[in-house]
Order: C-alpha cells, then structure tokens, then sequence
C-alpha cells in the first residue's frame, strides 16, 4: 500500500492547490514510476545479462554488475549442444495451431451466444466463465487417459488440442463482447440485401472481425507459449519438447554443476517472442485481457 | 406468425451448428476429466492393484482424512495462495494508480508494467532461482552489499525462506494482470466525481476509500477471483524453483497430486485429491460471485 501514499503529498495541506505540494507530488510520482519500471524489468533483465556473461563473471563473488567481458557462447551451446532449434519450432507449431483452432472453433460459438440467443445460452455462458477458472492439475489426469487411449502420447495433437480448449473461454469470452458491441443494422442490411446466415458471417462479419481475432489471437498464442504441466506430462520424447519445459529439464553434467549460462540463454530465447508480442501489441494485449475478465 | 416462428427455429439451428464445435472440444477436455475423476476416485487403481482398478467406495477419502501429507500441502497451498494474493491485491493497487497517472512515457511504463504477466512462468521460475542462487545469488550480494548479511543465506534451501521466494516470484509474475483489470477500472470512473468530492473539502485518501474502492469493487473481485484459482493451482512455477523442496516445504495441493499420479502412479487416490481440489474451487467461486453480484447491485443502487 505504501506506492498509493507515496503518490500523494504526505500531508495534504488545507490548499491542495498550492505550487509547493504539487511539486512534492511530483517527486514521489517521479519516483513511484521508478521504481514500478524497476520492479518489473529488473528480474528479466537480470536474466540476460546473465545470458552474456562468461561463466567466471557468472559465479564470481561479489556480483559483477558491470561485466567487462561478454560472450555469445551459452547461445551457441544451446544450439550445437542441444536440439534448441526444434525446441524453438515445436513451440511455435503447437502455439500457432491452437491459437488458430481456438480463433475458428471460438469465434462462430461468440458470434451465436452474442447475437443468435439459442436456447440455453446463459448455461453455457455461465459454464465458459467457470470453467476459465480451473487449474491445469484438475485436467492432466483425465487428459493422459485419453491420450493414452487414442495413443496420442508424443504427438503434437496431445498438445494442440489441449491448448485449444483452454483458450476457448478466453476467445469467447473476448469476442462476444465485442460482436454485441457492433451495430445489428449490418446485419439487418446484409439480409435485407439477400445475404443468407452464411454468407453474411464470412463476408461481412469476418473481415471487420478481424481486429478482434488479432487481440484475441495474441493472448492465445501467450497462454500456449506459456503451458508447462501438459506439455511436461504428455510429450517425452527429447526432440518434441516445448521451450519452457525444454529449459527447465537443462541439466548439467552432475548436480553441482548447474549450467547458469545457457538457462539463462534460454530464458531469453523463450521470452524474446512473448517481449516482441508486449512491445508491440500492449494496447491490444490490455484491451482483450480486460474484455475476457470483465465483460464476462 | 408461422413465417416468424421459422426464422426463429432456423436461427436456433444455425446457433447451434456455431456452437457444436466448442462445446464438444469443451466437454472433452474439461468436463470429461472432471468427471471421470470423480468415477475414478470411488476406485483404487495403482501399482497395488497392478494398475486395474478394483472398486473400494470412499476409501481414498478416508485415507486422504488421515494423509498428513495431504494436509500439509494444503496448508502450504493456502498460505501461498493467501500471501501472494493479498500482497498482488496491493501492490497491483499501487501499480494502476501510478499508471492512471499522467507522466513522462506513461506508455513505455504501461509496457513494462505488464511484461512480467506475458513471460513464460516456468521460465521466470528458472530466472527467480538464479536471483535467489545461495552461492551466486544476487539477492544476497545486494543484501552484503547493504551490510545487511555477513555470510549468503541458502534462501530455497530453508523452508520458510523458500515459501517466502516462491511467493516473491508469484507476486512479480501475477501483479501486472491486476494493475490492468484495475487500471480499467480506474479510467472507467469519471473524474467529476472527485471534484465534486474536492468541493466538499474531501482529501485525497478520502477520495480514495469513498469514490475510488467501492467503485472499483467488481475489478477488485475479478481480479481476486481469478488469482485465487490461478494461485490454488500453482504448479509451474514451484515445481521449477524448488520442485516441492526443501523437504516439501513449499509443495503444494498440485504438485502432490502430480506425484502422486506420475511418480507413486496412484490413479484412483490422484482422483480423490482432483475431486476435492476442484469442489473447494468451485466452492470459492460461489463465494466470489455472490460477493460480485452483491456488490454490482449496490454501485448501481449508488
């Protein structure tokens, strides 16, 4: 609580207004600013600085914050070492897929909860909110029997279509949202103008869909990205393993001899793309997290 | 009428043709496992068994009962979920109302702010290990540093300790999504109301507890309910910092059932502890939404 006092003169004096407390209250706000940016990008910087370290400066004691020497070696370890390529593409084939299975499956299912109103639409609603809510850990048990029924185990179905489903609510969620804030007369137009229930979704509504599915679609590809318990139980088989569970199994050659560099070096490999989404799409990024969570 | 009454029953056809697809992929892999965990809880199926099940009604509750391990796990679950999710509360508090602040690159800052959210939690487990490293650590050089420590503690080695770090991380990971579902909370409340608040000689900390918190009541129950479950369920993150350690100090609910299936390969007690994880989530959800919808009545009453 101590940043929302901060923000504020510490003793709000009768005149508010005075030049001397709006100076004050720019300093802390100088400061508050700074120390949010520091909280929030200390760690991950931390981390690559890490990854560019020479293992000597690594374990050197005290710290060396300020290294003289860098080395691009843990990166090229990655890759020579270990299959880190294919780590890199198995997580963005199984990401990819899924986001545009979600996207397809879930957008015509918002679309009919938004404007078509079938019958039992509030349980289903209500059904989508709930179940956004479960942890992965009450789903794997009953997942790894499917999965060793259909004999899906070590195959990138076992992944897709997991993540397929748990990104569901989310895309659902986002996009009725958004199809009842568009104007019904569109609608209206396109069949008065002869247009069947069709033809009207694909022509007219999925073109100034589009935007949408694009927010949507970058919060899905970060939740399958990020997915750690399924990707660890259901895929074994070294060379189709997914960034996060790939880096955390980087071991060394014995227990004391943990490879500080190269996990380093993988972090940041496997956040790079996730960084580039946040640069680039932050606007997009808080508009659907905000539409899933509180419209719904 | 009649004419009506088809266009209707058409809508109705095609509304479910739209929604097949979802609820089917849904009802595999949500309500399939669900339910099957509940069957399967009523069985013992493990190496016992020679992996069959063989039906043995509430003997897994029975046992889960007089499981100290159990126990212990939730214990540590519903500390964790606790601590981390009031401390998130606060601080992601503090971090919307910087952020509805107007400053100097307000729009780099909002970047910042929500990248930890965005970062694989497996891999920010790694990270947060390294920072807390007892050798190498930075967090015990900057402590040295400040003359508050003589020799490194071995901060995931010690039980409390290692708590104390897995929820440090958790917080720094899950902060950002609370800043961004209050900030939106924040730009919806409109200014007027403040200054007609000022005019009545209200100081700020005023404002704050009488505009600003009952406004912002249903953000602030969202956002709780969501990290309560995303909390309750915390698997990653611990399972790569401390993996449970040290001595299981920081296991929690999932974790233990992740052993449970896929190293003591128990199926049918698995289910068990699946069932009763899934009713108290459930049963923290009725909680919330009677809250919410309480509270969502009165700011329209206000």
């Amino acid at each position: 609580m101590s940043t929302v006092i901060q923000e504020r003169p510490p003793h709000p004096s009768p005149t508010p207004q005075s030049r001397k407390s709006f100076s004050i209250k720019n300093i802390f706000l100088s400061l508050a600013v700074f120390l949010v940016v520091l909280f929030c990008l200390a760690p991950a910087l931390w981390q690559l600085l890490t990854s560019f370290k020479v293992n000597e400066d690594i374990s050197a004691v005290p710290t060396i914050y300020i290294p003289t020497r860098y080395t691009l070696n843990h990166y090229i370890d990655l890759f020579v070492r270990r299959p880190f390529w294919r780590y890199i593409c198995n997580s963005a084939f199984v990401s990819i897929t899924s986001t545009a299975f979600s996207l397809s499956i879930g957008a015509p299912a918002a679309y009919a909860l938004a404007r078509l109103r079938p019958w039992g639409g509030k349980v289903i609603l209500a059904a989508v909110l709930i179940v956004t809510l479960f942890p992965g850990i009450l789903l794997f048990l009953g997942l790894l029997e499917i999965i060793q029924a259909l004999h899906l185990g070590n195959n990138y179905l076992a992944l897709i279509i997991p993540y397929t489903a748990i990104n569901l609510p989310l895309t659902i969620l986002v996009l009725r949202s958004f199809f009842e804030q568009l104007p019904k007369d569109l609608e209206d137009a396109a069949k008065v103008d002869g247009y069947n229930t069709w033809q009207m979704l694909l022509k007219i509504l999925l073109p100034m869909t589009l935007p949408a599915l694009v927010t949507t679609g970058i919060l899905t590809f970060i939740f399958a990205w990020n997915e750690f318990i399924f990707a660890l139980t259901f895929i074994t088989r070294e060379e189709m393993k997914t960034i996060p569970v790939a880096a955390a199994q980087l071991g060394g050659a014995s227990v004391f001899e943990i490879p500080y560099g190269p996990i380093a070096a993988a972090t940041v490999l496997g956040t790079l793309p996730l960084v580039l989404l946040v640069l680039f799409f932050q606007r997009k990024i808080v508009q659907g997290l905000t539409a899933g969570a509180v419209k719904g | 009428m009649v004419n009506l009454n088809t266009i209707r029953s058409r809508e109705q056809r095609t509304a479910w043709i739209l929604l097949l697809p979802a609820i089917l992929l849904l009802l595999l892999v949500f309500g399939y496992p669900i339910v099957r965990a509940f069957w399967l809880s009523l069985f013992t199926k493990n190496l016992g068994t020679e992996l069959q099940p063989v039906f043995s009604g509430l003997y897994n509750y029975v046992r889960m009962a007089g499981d100290g391990r159990f126990w212990q796990t939730f214990g540590t679950t519903a500390v964790f979920t606790t601590a981390s999710v009031v401390l998130e509360l606060l601080l992601g508090m503090g971090i919307a109302l910087v952020l509805n602040q107007k400053f100097l690159g307000r729009s780099f800052v909002r970047t910042s702010a929500i990248l930890p959210w965005a970062l694989p939690t497996a891999l920010i487990g790694l990270a947060w290990a390294w920072i807390f490293n007892d050798q190498f650590g930075v967090v015990n050089d900057i402590l040295h540093r400040l003359g508050l420590l003589e020799t490194g503690i071995n901060w995931l080695g010690n039980p409390t300790l290692a708590l104390l770090a897995v929820i440090f991380a958790d917080v720094w990971k899950t902060t950002p999504f609370i800043s961004i579902l209050l900030l939106a909370g924040l730009q919806s409340i409109s200014s007027d109301l403040y200054e007609a608040h000022s005019i009545d000689g209200a100081t700020p900390w005023q404002n704050f507890t009488k505009i600003t918190l009952p406004l912002l009541m249903p953000q602030i129950l969202i956002a709780v309910l969501f990290r309560f479950a995303q909390a309750f369920g915390i698997f990653d993150l611990i399972a790569v910092m401390t993996g449970g350690g040290p001595g299981g100090a920081t296991e929690v609910v999932s974790l233990y059932i992740y052993s449970t299936v896929m190293r003591y390969l128990d199926f049918g007690y698995g289910a068990a502890l699946v069932v009763v994880t899934f009713l108290l989530l459930i049963l923290a959800v009725a909680i919330a939404s009677f809250l919410l919808s309480r509270s969502r009545t009165r700011t329209s009453r206000a």
